[in-house]
């Protein structure tokens, strides 16, 4: 495996140097494809993005047009999925990365081999980690500014903060339940569940919508309790998030059945179990406003009417 | 039949009468057993009363103690002594078996066929409904019968010994191919997709009922009959399979037999709690060191202890970083491993 590695690294660098040569070369300019007039000449022109909640910032701070390459784990918005893929965070395709010609990659934190990559091919990278909403808000203006939408970056992200706080004043008269956010368990049973522990975004969008995470002491982004914990912690509503495949009346009900067994956690008793499916809920990015409005339709529908 | 002391490799005890040595040894492991799960559903994350956990006046839906005790804590002490035992026999009838000390109950690829069952289902057939069972432990079982039966039919020739060289390196094989499927299956899936499989491969005793513990109770009750059956036989067989065919042991018969129970155990215990490992390499070893190597007193102890020794690392697993929950699979081999080399330096 590591002499794998190595050599694909060292095939990396060599493909980076020859790119490198290309361009020094006089190798024609990459095609920009139809150049709108406001577009500005000093930013990037041909971006990569590694990471699906960047690229949802970038089409959001309107810089969609630049953007050549996607992660393989991109859905939002359908443009984005019609472009070439790189890979994901574990397994970014360099060459694949190199061969779309970028000026900018936009990288998550963990992923330093591949900025070294960059850095060696003479290329900016743009390297970002999730850290709640203030992180998504402060990326949308980093990312204005490196990628010459700077005040476009400003409004969107100042557009977002708005839409929260407009969220967060239409629950904040009404009671804040103790909630379980869970966002990840064995199907049809209590098995390895995944919930949010007391940092991270989700955390942050159940203060929004108006709820108490029941495991808001435990900073960490994810807590596996056991259930003897969720009986101690007793939620009085349980919030199930997926990703994809909404499931029917049938699995919904299959579902609040695994939860039986926990009879004296008050969410189970008064059947407050709620299954959320949209995959705006696993991405840390602009459309967070849209899980905020779900969370708190579902935990405050009252507010909503 | 009866064997003289004689044949058996290394005996550490002296002789005496093998009944009053079994009697000696069941009572001490047994005794252990026991006093590790009774105590255990008394510790937790959390401090309960066990007046409260008793009192018939409140009702069950109202009381958190209670659901605490019957809901979150037997049911894992339970299968936490199931599994246990079931891993630590199959260990120590597979490396009789295949006269090898590093055999363990996933070995034979059983373990493997019955994780790419459980990661199949987990990615593909979530909201699958078979009536009361979920869909996980099922396709696990049947994971594992189908390994155990692809090298079950490599290994045997009809009226002939199994030979346990194509069983080992068969179900290493194995194991490596459904390895790489189930890393296949782990890449091409979704992100948290890819987390609960890799959850799953760690181990888990959290049950929250006793439903899947006695729908796994035939398997094990019948790998468990047979075992009893096989003691005397393997002490001969672990010597060599000619040795054995001499004194009189039908070696084709106890070879299958052994193979068929090791694979309901492993299938069992996997299903129930998915691959826990280190228990059912190292408790064996650990047992030998201190008993010695008679199967007639191994394999009971080594169950016992086997139980015993996951009952206390799930113990471990679950209050050490409360509320957060430790892995059983991490804590079996981050307790087991120091103490068997300690143990291993202080025999050398």
């Amino acid at each position: 495996m590591v002499v794998v590695k190595k050599r694909l690294i060292v095939l990396a660098a060599l493909l980076a140097m020859a790119a490198g040569g290309l361009k020094a070369s006089g190798y024609p300019p990459p095609d920009d494809g139809p150049v709108s007039g406001n577009l500005q000449v000093s930013g990037p022109r041909r971006i990569v993005s590694a990471v699906p909640s960047l690229t949802e910032m970038l089409y959001a701070i309107g810089a969609g047009p630049q953007v050549v390459g996607v992660s393989s784990y991109d859905e939002f918005p359908s443009e984005a999925t019609k472009l070439p893929r790189v890979g994901g965070l574990l397994d970014p395709d360099v060459e694949r990365i190199l061969s779309l010609r970028p000026d900018l990659v936009l990288t998550y934190g963990s992923q330093t081999t591949l900025e070294a990559q960059m850095a060696r091919a003479g290329i900016k990278v743009f390297s970002y980690r999730h850290g709640g909403i203030e992180g998504i808000l402060q990326g949308l203006r980093d990312l204005g500014v490196a990628t010459g939408h700077a005040a476009e970056g400003e409004k969107t992200a100042r557009d977002l903060r708005q839409k929260l706080d407009a969220i967060r004043t239409r629950v904040r008269t009404y009671a804040r339940p103790r909630v379980l956010l869970v966002f990840g368990r064995q199907p049809q049973s209590l098995q390895q569940m995944y919930v949010s522990g007391g940092t991270g975004f989700l955390n942050d969008l159940l203060d929004i919508a108006g709820a108490t995470n029941v495991f808001a002491d435990v900073r960490r982004e994810s807590v596996q309790p056991s259930q003897e914990t969720v009986l101690t912690r007793a939620p009085q509503v349980i919030v199930e998030v997926r990703a994809n495949n909404p499931p029917t009346a049938a699995q919904i009900a299959a579902e609040r059945r695994a939860w039986a067994p926990l009879a004296s956690v008050p969410a189970v008793r008064s059947n407050n179990i709620h299954i959320l499916t949209a995959d705006y809920y696993f991405v840390p990015g602009p459309r967070v406003a849209m899980a905020a409005e779900g969370l708190a339709r579902t935990l405050h529908p009252e507010a909503f009417r | 039949m009866t064997i003289s002391e004689s044949t058996l490799p290394r005996v550490a005890a002296p002789p005496r009468p093998i009944r009053t040595r079994l009697a000696i040894t069941l009572a001490a492991y047994g005794g252990l057993a026991a006093v590790t799960c009774l105590l255990a559903p008394l510790v937790g994350s959390t401090q309960i009363s066990l007046a409260r956990v008793f009192d018939r006046s409140i009702p069950f839906a109202d009381n958190v103690d209670a659901q605490i005790f019957f809901v979150a804590r037997m049911p894992r002490v339970l299968s936490g002594a199931v599994v246990g035992a079931a891993l630590a026999a199959a260990g120590v009838v597979l490396q009789a078996l295949l006269r090898n000390p590093l055999a363990s109950p996933f070995t034979l690829g059983v373990s493997a066929g019955s994780a790419l069952g459980a990661i199949l289902a987990i990615s593909f057939a979530a909201d699958a409904a078979f009536g009361p069972f979920s869909p996980v432990p099922l396709a696990s079982l049947v994971g594992a019968f189908l390994a155990a039966t692809v090298v079950y039919a490599m290994a045997t020739r009809p009226g002939r010994a199994m030979s346990t060289s194509i069983l080992l390196l068969a179900g290493v094989t194995l194991n490596s191919f459904f390895s790489a499927l189930i890393l296949f299956v782990q890449y091409m899936s979704d992100f948290t997709e890819a987390y609960r499989t890799l959850r799953w491969m760690m181990g888990d005793l959290d049950l929250g009922s006793f439903a899947p513990i006695l729908g796994v109770m035939p398997l094990i009750g019948g790998a468990f009959v047979i075992f009893a059956m096989l003691p005397s036989s393997l002490n001969l067989l672990s010597v060599g399979s000619d040795i054995a065919a001499t004194r009189g042991v039908d070696v084709a018969r106890t070879q299958r037999l052994a193979f068929i129970s090791s694979a309901l155990a492993t299938a069992a215990a996997v299903a129930l709690a998915g691959p826990i490992g280190f228990v059912g390499i190292v408790v064996p070893h650990l047992v030998r060191l201190m008993t010695g190597v008679d199967h007639r007193i191994v394999l009971p102890a080594s169950a016992l202890f086997g139980a015993s020794f996951l009952v206390g690392c799930d113990l471990v697993a679950r209050t050490v970083l409360a509320p957060v929950e430790v892995p059983v699979g991490i804590v079996t081999a981050m307790l087991g491993g120091p103490f068997f080399l300690w143990l291993l330096l202080r025999r050398g």
